[in-house]
């Protein structure tokens, strides 16, 4: 028999978490104090190589450290409580779960002779975080404690990364174990996902892109949550085939918007050439994107013409929107690894002079066109002198949801993976501002920028005392058009113009609430304000909020209107009421 | 294509449904069936038949055995979509494999006399069926054999006194030496 008092090993609950954070090598973790995690805030007060990021809401946590795992490729770590503050966490879980980010979630539970009791701040936290994570454990004895949080790192960074919640009643925090540091047992036995490619399968791929006469490579965020070489791989192979390439919204960045064959971001408000080329190609390379339906438009004539490569770590991608021909499972970085070497050993570059031409014509249409105006800031330009202003610089951008993300996507250019933190599959107003204090927090030397509009910061504008509390100097540019502007803009394409609960009357004084939370406001509402003020806030070294005022009534173009093909477009210059009418129904009474 | 005012694409496929049998071991931990079953409940899949109980106790495994209908597409879908759940080990479609065995359990209470219970016990006789219960006015069946095997026997047996039916759903296994 062990003296157990003097093994190290021995701890309880609430110090096997801190130290299985540690033995991680996570640095920062966000969260929330509350009554069923104090002895896990008790560990943490004690010990100095975990930082805490006390938020003001949970959601604020979760989305936060969602953008920490964004921008550095490692998990991001939460603590919440019990109850309340386990349901606050369902919808940054959600939106991990659909974005494919890494998430470790610890949550605090009532006492286990408890459970089932509606105990105080009790509700079933697996159950309800069941359909919004990638695998959740609730850790009823001590001793299963280190096992559970060594696998849920395991499963929250494995094959398609994505969010895992440990739930820990506060008796298991309190009770005395045995911790073990991670090893490979660890590890669930049934969870293995595929890495490397089927050989043949990349064969058969090689065969179809070297004897393309149209093709076109479309990546997604599997690039880029690959990490950084798949990106470089994915440049490679751009260049070794000289095929054109546009990217979704989560995969902007993978290839760079200033090289020579980036079409710019497909889909929904994807650019004319980029749509037209999909529709049009005769091989198209998917890598690590799911045919996701703002991409595909009306799906039975979705690139009717052409074969489809889908290179995808999840198996259900493969088939479940569009059916490929030829799916290759396994890791995007490591697939195109093979993929490159065997069409450098056995191909050469295809002689696609033609479709280039072609594509020329396309992209001559100027897709992301708009009217310049001297009187008021349009949109499209803010974000055009923001890229602009911020071009060279170490910039990282977060966006929330609606027109202005759309806008960010098509002008700000991103040359770096890992660069771009949006709210994608879930499109969750309010995931902006605190994935900026979570960026931030990881790289506190870069400028980040919150690109928002007036309508979604203000659902986590709480956030702002986070950063004011941690000196984290997040810029928060507003595009403040004092409308839900994509509601409105499908009010008006959609619903007869009929602009039901899309205005936001009474928006707060955006400079005045800047100097409540002790950070600094600016404003801009002329064009020839708009380059001092953004170069104002770059050199401010503390948090800002930007209330950019911007043109109220323009939308964004161009668009696939719902139930149309990518040849549907409708482009800006042609966006008169009359066309749009036209476009978007045949007559009034489909739309 | 002419669609009423949506964000979404709303045409619906019209390929015709399947039925297929899927066999899935599972890792017999809490929560798991809740898993199962919230997977199909949230995906719009449906579930014909779900029999599920403990196979390999030692290795903690159990195995759960789904009949389901959908297009090939969705049956490809529930399929990878099993199969990445965390705690599930194989899944097999049993109605691929050509070669499986379906068998389910009823036990089918009836109540009659004179005529009606002859007949009853005549065409259990025919069937199969054991009596496991009987009282002066009653029977209960037990009936052995597959779905449709015994959803007839209980629709001979309602014009003759069904009181209720108990099935198991299917249990499924493949024919031949190999396991799954």
């Amino acid at each position: 028999m062990t003296d157990k008092s003097h093994d190290p090993n021995q701890m309880t609950g609430a110090a096997m978490i801190v130290r299985a954070l540690i033995d991680h090598g996570v640095q920062h973790v966000f969260g929330y104090p509350g009554g069923a995690v104090l002895p896990i805030y008790d560990e943490i007060f004690q010990q100095s190589e975990v930082e805490h990021i006390l938020v003001r809401h949970e959601q604020g946590a979760g989305h936060a450290a969602e953008g920490y795992a964004r921008s550095t490729g490692k998990p991001g770590v939460v603590l919440v409580t019990s109850g309340p503050g386990a349901t606050n966490m369902v919808t940054p879980l959600t939106d991990a779960l659909m974005d494919s980010i890494p998430l470790v979630c610890i949550t605090g539970q009532v006492p286990t002779h408890l459970i089932g009791n509606d105990a105080f701040q009790e509700c079933d936290t697996v159950g309800i975080t069941r359909p919004a994570t990638k695998h959740n454990w609730l850790v009823r004895d001590v001793n299963d404690l280190a096992r559970v949080l060594h696998e849920a790192f395991y499963v929250a960074t494995t094959g398609r990364p994505g969010p895992v919640v440990v739930d820990v009643p506060k008796d298991v925090q309190f009770a005395t174990g045995t911790y073990h540091p991670p090893r490979k047992s660890d590890v669930h036995i049934f969870y293995t996902p595929r890495v490397k490619g089927d050989a043949t399968q990349i064969r058969k791929a090689v065969a179809l892109l070297a004897n393309a006469k149209r093709p076109v490579i479309y990546s997604g965020g599997g690039v880029i949550n690959s990490g950084p070489e798949a990106s470089r791989l994915l440049r490679q192979l751009v260049e070794a085939t000289g095929f054109p390439i546009t990217s979704t919204l989560m995969g902007l960045g993978a290839y760079p918007a200033s090289g020579p064959n980036w079409l710019g971001m497909l889909g929904m408000h994807g650019t004319y050439e980029a749509n037209m080329t999909m529709h049009d190609c005769d091989v198209m390379l998917c890598v690590g994107a799911r045919f996701d339906d703002r991409i595909t438009g009306r799906t039975d004539a979705f690139s009717p013409g052409s074969k489809k490569i889908h290179i995808d770590i999840d198996p259900s991608s493969i088939n479940k929107n569009i059916r490929v021909d030829v799916p290759i499972i396994g890791d995007a970085g490591n697939v195109l690894g093979d993929l490159l070497q065997v069409f450098k050993a056995e191909a050469k570059k295809p002689d696609i002079k033609s479709w280039w031409q072609q594509i020329a014509q396309w992209r001559a249409r100027n897709s992301l066109s708009y009217r310049k105006n001297n009187d008021i800031i349009l949109p499209q330009y803010a974000i055009q002198r923001l890229f602009e202003l911020t071009r060279g610089k170490d910039t990282y951008i977060t966006t929330e949801v609606g027109q202005h993300q759309m806008w960010a996507a098509q002008f700000f250019g991103f040359e770096e993976p890992h660069r771009w933190m949006t709210s994608g599959g879930l499109g969750t107003m309010g995931y902006g501002l605190p994935a900026a204090v979570g960026v931030q927090v990881a790289h506190p030397d870069s400028l980040v920028i919150d690109i928002a509009g007036d309508a979604s910061v203000q659902m986590t504008i709480q956030e702002m005392s986070t950063a004011v509390q941690f000196e984290l100097p997040i810029k928060i540019f507003i595009l403040n058009n004092q409308y839900m502007g994509m509601v409105r803009q499908w009010q008006q394409l959609l619903h007869g113009n009929r602009l039901s609960h899309s205005y936001s009357e009474a928006l707060p004084d955006f400079v005045k609430l800047a100097d409540a939370y002790g950070c600094v406001g600016l404003q801009a509402t002329k064009p020839s304000d708009l380059d001092g003020a953004i170069k104002e806030m770059i050199s401010i070294k503390r948090p800002v909020l930007f209330d950019c005022r911007v043109a109220a009534l323009e939308n964004c173009f161009p668009m696939i209107p719902s139930g149309k093909a990518h040849n549907e477009m409708l482009l800006p210059e042609e966006a008169t009421d009359e066309a749009t009418a036209k476009a978007f129904s045949g007559g009034k009474a489909l739309v | 294509m002419n669609q009423p005012a949506s964000a979404y694409f709303l045409e619906e496929r019209h390929d015709p449904n399947e039925t297929h049998t899927l066999s899935v071991l599972v890792q017999n931990e809490p929560g798991v069936l809740a898993r199962v079953i919230g997977l199909f409940s949230g995906r719009g899949y449906n579930i014909e038949s779900l029999t599920v109980s403990e196979t390999e106790s030692q290795k903690h495994l159990s195995r759960i055995t789904i009949v389901t209908t959908g297009t090939p597409m969705v049956i490809q879908q529930i399929k990878h979509q099993l199969d990445r759940m965390i705690p599930v080990y194989r899944v097999v479609d049993m109605t691929l494999t050509g070669s499986s065995i379906e068998r389910e359990l009823a036990m089918v209470k009836v109540r009659g006399g004179g005529d009606h219970r002859v007949e009853a016990l005549r065409l259990a006789d025919a069937f199969r069926a054991r009596v496991i219960d009987a009282t002066t006015e009653s029977f209960v069946f037990e009936i052995t054999g597959n779905s449709s095997k015994i959803s007839q026997f209980i629709d001979l047996m309602r014009p003759l006194g069904l009181v209720e039916v108990s099935r198991t759903g299917v249990a499924a296994i493949t024919r031949g030496p190999e396991g799954m």
